[in-house]
Formats: C-alpha cells, structure tokens, sequence
C-alpha cells in the first residue's frame, strides 16, 4: 500500500478504538451514578457489580488507543500529551483511582473504607469522562501550540513541540471542549443506563433506570445538538503537505460541516449513527419493558464516534489545530509513523478481528451461565 | 527553555518512580500467574480438592496484587508522551509499534482471559477455565516481552535509519527488534518474577505454620513455590550471565560504572565488596575504591568468559579504548571526538534542513552523507563536557551488589527450603526458619528492584543510547507542573500500596484459619 492509504488505513483503526472507546465509557457513566438519589448500598453494590465485569475492557481499549496513537502518529502523541499536560495526567489519575477500586471496595482491611473507593470511582467515572471528552475535542478546537523540529539542534531548548505560556493547561477550560466533555458524560450516563437495564434483574431499580434515561438522555440529546451546531460553524484548517510537511494552511469556513457532507460516506455513517442512538434511548424510554436499547445506542454511538474521528482526520483537515501557529497544525500526513513502521502495524492489525471475536465468545461464555 | 535541567531531573525521578511501583506488582504477576496455572492443571488432572483450594487461594493473592500492577503501567505507557514528548517524535516511529501490539495481542487477552479466570469458575467448564488461567499467565509474559523488547531497543538501537526530512529515526527492520539482547532481558525478567514469586508463596505459608495452621497446605505450597521458584532463580542466574557478557560487548560504559572501574587491564578482577570513592573522576588520580574485596579474573570471566580477557574502565573508554563485538580489545573513538562528530552531524543537519528549503538536491545530498557518517554520535552534541556522559557509578555499583548478594543469598534460602522440607519433615521444627521466611520476602523485592536500578541507572544519561539523552528527551513543560504531578503520583500511588499489603494480609491471615486442606481417602 502506498503510504496515504496506510495512513488512511491507521486513521481509520483509530477511528474505530475510538468509537468503542467512547461506546465503553458506559462503565463510567455507571460509575458517576453510583451516588445518584435513590441508590442506596443494595443497589450501589448492583450497579457496580454490573460495571465491574467490564471495566477492564474500557481500561485496555483506553491503553490500545494511547499505544496506536504512539505507534500511528507519534507527532500527536509527542505534541498533545507533552503540550495539555494537566488534561492528560488528570485522566491517568482518575484511571489509577478505577483500577483498584472495583477489586478493593469490598475487600477486608482495605483501609479506606468501601465509600472511598466508591468517591475514586464516581471521580473517574464524572471527572475522567468530562476529560476524555476534552481530550477528543482537541480534535476540533486544537490548542496553542507550535511545532518546530529545528528545534532538535538547539541544546539549550531542544523541545520540538512547544505549547503557549499556559502550557496546555486552558484546554481543560475552553469552553467548546468543556461543551464536548459535559456531552459525553451524559452520553456516558445514558449508555449506562440503557446497559443497567439489559443486565439487571430487578423492576425497581429498571423504574428508577428508566427515569434517569429520561434525563441523562434529555440532556445529552439537547448537548450533541449544540455541538453538532458549534462543530458545523466552526472553521477548520485545510493542510497541504508535501514530504510530510506543511506546505500551505488555509482556514475554512465551515470545514467540519463540508467535511462531512463532500465525503458522503461520513454523514451516512453519521446520520445512521444519530438514528440508532435515538431509536435506543427512545425504545427504551417509551417502550414497557425494552431492555435492547443498549445495543442499538451502542452501535450508534460507535458509529457517530467514529464518523467525527473522520470528519477530523480526513479531507487533508488538521485532526490538532494549531490556533496560534497554523503551519504547525498536525494533519494525518504530517503527524504519520513511515511507511515502514505503518505496514509492520498493519500485518500486526490482523489480529484485531481475533482479538474482537474471542472477546465476544468469552463475554457471551460468561453471560450465558449468568442469566 | 527555562529550568531544563530542573524539568529532566524531575521528569527522570517521576518515571523512575512510577517504574519502581510498577515493578513492585509485575513480577509477582508474572510468577504467581504461572504458580496458579500447574495448580489448577493438578487439580484437572487429579481432581483433588486440596489443589482447587490451593489455585483458589494463591489465585486471589494474585488478584489483589494485579490491579494495581494494571494502574501503573497505564501511567508508563502515557508517561512516554507528557513528559518525553521529544522522545516520543525523534524514536516513535520504531519505539510506539511494540507499545500498540502489547496492547492488542497481549493486554486484551490478560483482561478478557483473567476475567474469566476471577469470575468464571460457576460460569464456564472447568477445562475452559483452565485455559482462561494459562491464557492469562501466557498474557502477562506476551505484554512483558513486548516491554522488554521496547527497553532493549532503547539500551541497543537497532533496525532503524535517521530520516533527516523529518529529523527522526525511522524503522527499516522489524524483526532486529528481537535482539539477542532483548530476548535475554525477556528472559531473564520473567523468571526473576518466577524466583519472586517462590520467594512469596514460602514467605506467606511459613506466616501459617508460624501460627500453627494448615500445616498440609502450608508444606504443600512450599514444596510447589520452592522448586518453582529455584527454577526461575537458576535460569534468573543464568540469564543474568548472558546479561553481562551482552553489556560488556555493547554499553562498556555501563558495566564499568557496575564495577566502578576506571582503568581495565587483561584478566581483570571483580570487586565483591567495596566501597567506591565518591572523589573519583574519569581523569584524577583518586583511588578507585575506599576498600575493596577482590576476585581475581572475576570481571575478565563475567563479561567475556575468558580469563585473560581485556575488560575497560571508565576512564579507558573515554579515552577511546573499548572492546568490540567478539570481545577483542580496539581503539574506538573517544568522547571528546564523539562530542566533536556528534556536533558535525547537527551542523550536517542544519545544512542538510537549510538546502530542503532552498530545494537545494545536491546540497540535500552532500550534507545527508556527512550526517550519516557522524550519525552514530548525534547524541553527545548535547554535552559541553565528556563527564556528561558518565553513569552515576557509585548507585549503579552499589545496586549491582545489593542485586547479586541478594541473587545468591536466595539461591541458599532455595536448597534450605527443600532441604527442611523434604527431610524427616525438619521444616515442623524449624520455627526460625518460619521468622526468615517471612522476612525474606521484601528483600526479594529489593533484589528485583536492585537489578532494574542496575539496568536503567547504568545506561544514563542515554534514553537512546548514543543517540538522545535524556536533556534532549524531554516535554516542554514547567517544573512546578512536574513537581506537583511527581508528588501526586507518589501519594496515590503509596496509598494504594498500603492498601494492597493491608488487603493480602487481611486475606491471608483470614484465609488460614479456615481449613484449605482435606485429607486424601485411600
């Protein structure tokens, strides 16, 4: 393959660790309820019994999408992670807090006590979703940034990448990134809803379920549209690279939008993506006993996901915008591992479709017997 | 940029730290993982219920401990790109492939197989299950070789080319991953986690014949930890031996520093006790040692397995006088001529990045040649002085002995134990054997982290060895940032180990009140 359509290829694989990624945040929207009104210790201990058979698949998709990002596009991984520092390490540190969480609460001389670890899992679960979210809003509204390899050659600052003087630390407050981070909390929540519903075997708790859609669901519906409004309206980056540099950058107004709509492929997936969410959270409001929701709001979410990775990605778009030095914005070309590299991965990327099908044996092994 | 130094000592102490806690819980994965499986594979084989009870038992020991191993290892991973972004461009293209594979051929299938492992006993057949647990164990080794091959790069760069277009390094041969040298790291950390793991199992079933509990099950896991153990800390060894003949060969600077020697000579001694003399430089005249206990022809057999071999000093392999691949002595190139050529390649560099832009092809041409002969010392244009590109000798010497009397002293602890247990039942009579069990076991821990301290503080200041230190590795970021994220880590992190020591105490004491064994019917 020639070295665009690996990079098309990587994009795309990144794309979909993305959009289950995101569709795996369940387990933290699960986790920010823990302490919702209405739940008390017994139900607390089956919502997280619910959740605590998952987390590790959430916590591994979020370690493979950092890992590809590393080996696909180092310059995102040197940039971003090096640049909005706090945002990052924030994120680390509610997931340190979820890992033991779910093994330790309940165990004997654990202490801290069940209700502290029950706090490390509401903050990974509120606090690290919000994050995460900023962190794939950088996709759009980038951060303020420059990249200057020359820089290699200088001992005394050798830094390639080098951020303004808040060093990264705005991008946690920017508004259209707190916008996209509040958004996938909620779709988080309501995700977590619909997947409470399909796994547990209690009418009450699926009354109060069913509510707590309704307003997790309400919210995040009215969130996406106000993104999907800013997102349309927002001018994005057109890159032209040659030999994996930047040769021009032009604004464009409206990028995201012609993104999405000149590559029709993008705002099918999309549209197809926004029905199956709404099918799955109306189904499950409306309906007496729906308990499948989840499934058609989880694909969706993948699918809405995956087609914004792509509306960000493709279309010569600068996937980490720079606003203070446009010709430093990353592009999918600019920021690429080689080709050698790319197409080592790819032979390696084989093995996702197995990786995929014993997950899906193992989890229907598990729940087979469970039911 | 401001306060660099201050940037990478902070961001150097942060890995190290986060390594070091991360350490703490691997190797106990690594061993215990595999411990669990021959226990459950006896127990499918002789549906005995002693061993279910067993491969329970050690199984959630092993839970408890693997969760925090999983947090800190998430904080590595991602630490690559906040604190060494420059790291993560100039070698991402080589450095990031064995990171991703880690995590889509091994990490999915440590969390979905030990899934199934921690909660499937009711939900899955017993052999399915017993494939779950191999298929963990088998997991954790895959996510190690795949680290260890990413650290062995670092320490032997290899495969790759510099691209000057895009000032990095690129790959150009993947399977030169897979050097002898990362094959013997590999190997050699798996089975120091096998001989930590021994070192636990007998630690915590000599607690219950301390208090008298579960003698059967007690003696039967010392029997099973000890000769797993003795096996992992003999192939430890004989790895550990492959180790050093690699280092002689390929960083001499580091097995100088693990010596603290400054002037080699031909049958060279090793020094088993000593103290190095922190007034030593590479060109004074100060002792070497403060005092030191020798063996003749020690350092000449370790690192060469010759006698009479040639083995270099610090202060000789600055001046330029190393050993080459087949152990022959050579004169190679100093460090003050490294510095020198390091600093041709940058200005071959600039003239190389000025004559792109001016699209200059035979400009391009003639500088991309000069930076490829001087490339190989690229990484000592950031030095103003040779000493710069010293290892800290007296840490690295000093955790090279702590690592090797600890290695020899368990190797004894070892033949003890199977000694006291195998003959005429010694071992019910040796209630002090039962006290340095016990106390053994955090030295196991401090052997285990010794020998790391050995391998990374060794090859400093190198991330990349020759080619990037660590000064020219790091994030542009403030200091203050790295301070408080540092100190963050450390709290999080102490508090969760002492809840991991706290809960597996709590477990065990619990645990060996009841009754884990049951006698056999004839």
């Amino acid at each position: 393959m020639a070295l665009e359509q690996l990079q098309n290829y990587w994009w795309l694989l990144i794309s979909v660790l993305g959009g289950i990624l995101v569709f795996l945040l369940f387990v933290q929207g699960g986790q920010s309820m823990i302490f919702g009104l209405g739940i008390n210790d017994k139900r607390r201990d089956e919502i997280i019994s619910a959740m605590g058979s998952k987390w590790e698949l959430t916590f591994t998709t979020l370690v493979t999408f950092g890992g590809a990002l590393f080996a696909s596009f180092p310059l995102y991984y040197s940039t971003c992670f090096g640049g909005a520092y706090w945002l990052w390490i924030l994120i680390l540190f509610s997931f340190v807090l979820q890992a033991v969480s779910y093994e330790y609460r309940r165990k004997k001389g654990n202490l801290y006590g069940t209700r502290t670890y029950d706090a490390f899992l509401f903050i990974n679960g509120s606090i690290g979703t919000i994050l995460l979210g900023e962190a794939v809003a950088l996709f759009f509204f980038g951060g303020d940034f420059s990249v200057n390899r020359d820089n290699l050659l200088t001992p005394g600052s050798p830094v390639i990448s080098q951020w303004g003087p808040t060093h990264g630390f705005e991008t946690i407050f920017t508004w259209q990134n707190l916008l996209m981070g509040v958004m996938v909390l909620f779709l988080a929540r309501t995700l977590a809803c619909l997947y409470m519903m399909n796994r547990i075997d209690d009418q009450e708790l699926f009354m109060v379920l069913k509510r707590k859609l309704f307003i997790n669901g309400g919210i995040f519906v009215v969130m996406f549209l106000a993104f999907t409004a800013v997102l349309w309206l927002s001018d994005g980056y057109t890159v032209i690279t040659e030999d994996g540099r930047n040769a021009s950058v032009s604004v464009t107004p409206h990028k995201y939008f012609f993104n999405m709509v000149d590559q029709w492929w993008i705002i099918t997936t999309w549209a197809i993506g926004v029905v199956l969410v709404l099918v799955g959270v109306i189904r499950s409001i409306f309906a007496k006993h729906c308990t499948s929701g989840i499934w058609f709001a989880g694909f969706g979410t993948f699918l809405v996901v995956a087609s914004l990775f792509w509306t960000a990605g493709y279309g010569d778009t600068a996937f980490l915008p720079s606003y203070s030095d446009p010709m430093s914005s990353l592009t999918i070309r600019n920021a690429s591992s080689s080709k050698f590299t790319l197409t080592a991965m790819s032979y390696a990327s084989i093995f996702i479709p197995f990786v995929l099908a014993y997950i899906w044996y193992v989890w229907r092994q598990m729940d087979k017997k469970s039911n | 940029m401001e306060n660099l130094i201050e940037v990478v000592d902070w961001s150097r102490l942060q890995f190290a730290m986060t390594a070091i806690y991360h350490w703490l819980f691997v190797p106990l994965t690594l061993g215990l993982s595999v411990l669990v499986a021959i226990m459950e594979s006896m127990y499918l084989r002789t549906k005995s219920e002693n061993w279910l009870k067993a491969t329970k038992f050690w199984m959630t020991l092993f839970g408890i401990n693997f969760a925090v191993g999983v947090a800190t290892g998430l904080i590595l991973e991602f630490e690559f790109g906040t604190n060494w972004s420059n790291y993560s461009w100039f070698v991402g293209d080589i450095f990031g492939a064995p990171l991703a594979i880690e995590g889509v051929v091994a990490f999915f299938m440590e969390a979905t197989f030990g899934a199934v492992m921690f909660f499937g006993w009711n939900k899955v057949s017993p052999k399915f299950h017993l494939a779950s647990t191999w298929l963990t164990a088998i997991g954790a080794s895959i996510s190690a070789l795949w680290i260890l091959v990413a650290n062995a790069w670092m320490q032997y760069p290899v495969g790759m080319e510099f691209d000057p277009v895009q000032m990095r390094n690129v790959m150009n041969d993947f399977w030169a991953l897979f050097s002898p040298i990362a094959i013997n790291k590999f190997f050699h950390s798996v089975f120091s986690g096998w001989a930590l793991a021994g070192v636990f199992v007998i630690g915590v079933s000599c607690y219950m014949l301390w208090k008298r509990r579960n003698r059967e099950f007690a003696v039967n896991s010392i029997k099973a930890g000890a000769w797993f153990g003795l096996a992992g800390l003999l192939l430890t060894m004989y790895t550990g031996d492959g180790s050093a003949v690699q280092v002689a060969k390929h960083q001499p600077m580091k097995l100088a520093a693990m010596e603290g020697l400054y002037h080699g000579s031909t049958g060279q001694s090793l020094t088993a006790v000593g103290i190095v003399n922190p007034d030593k430089e590479w060109n004074n005249d100060e002792d070497e040692y403060l005092f030191e206990v020798s063996i003749p022809y020690g350092l000449s057999i370790l690192a060469n397995h010759k006698v009479d071999s040639f083995v270099p000093g610090i202060s000789d392999i600055v001046n330029g006088i190393s050993i080459n691949e087949n152990g022959d002595t050579i004169n190679t190139v100093s460090y003050a001529e490294r510095i020198t050529r390091g600093k041709l390649a940058h200005k071959s560099l600039e003239e190389f990045d000025a004559a792109r832009r001016a699209g200059d092809k035979a400009a391009m041409q003639k500088a991309a040649d000069e930076l490829k002969v001087n490339y190989p010392y690229f990484g000592y244009a950031y030095f103003k002085d040779v000493k710069e590109a010293i290892p800290p000798v007296g840490l690295t010497f000093t955790m090279f002995r702590i690592m090797v009397a600890l290695g020899t002293y368990f190797l004894a602890f070892y033949v003890l134990t199977l000694i006291l247990v195998y003959y005429k039942s010694w071992i019910d009579k040796a209630r002090w054997f039962y006290m340095l069990a016990m106390l053994s076991v955090p030295f196991m821990w401090i052997c285990s982290e010794a020998g790391w301290a050995v391998a990374e503080v060794g090859r400093q200041p190198w991330t990349i060895q020759d080619i990037l230190p660590t000064i020219a590795a790091i994030s542009d970021i403030p200091v203050s940032s790295v301070v408080l994220t540092f100190w963050m880590f450390a709290a999080v992190f102490t508090i969760l180990l002492a809840a991991e020591v706290s809960i597996m105490c709590k477990y065990i004491d619990k645990r060996s009140k009841e009754e884990l064994y049951t006698p056999e019917k004839v």
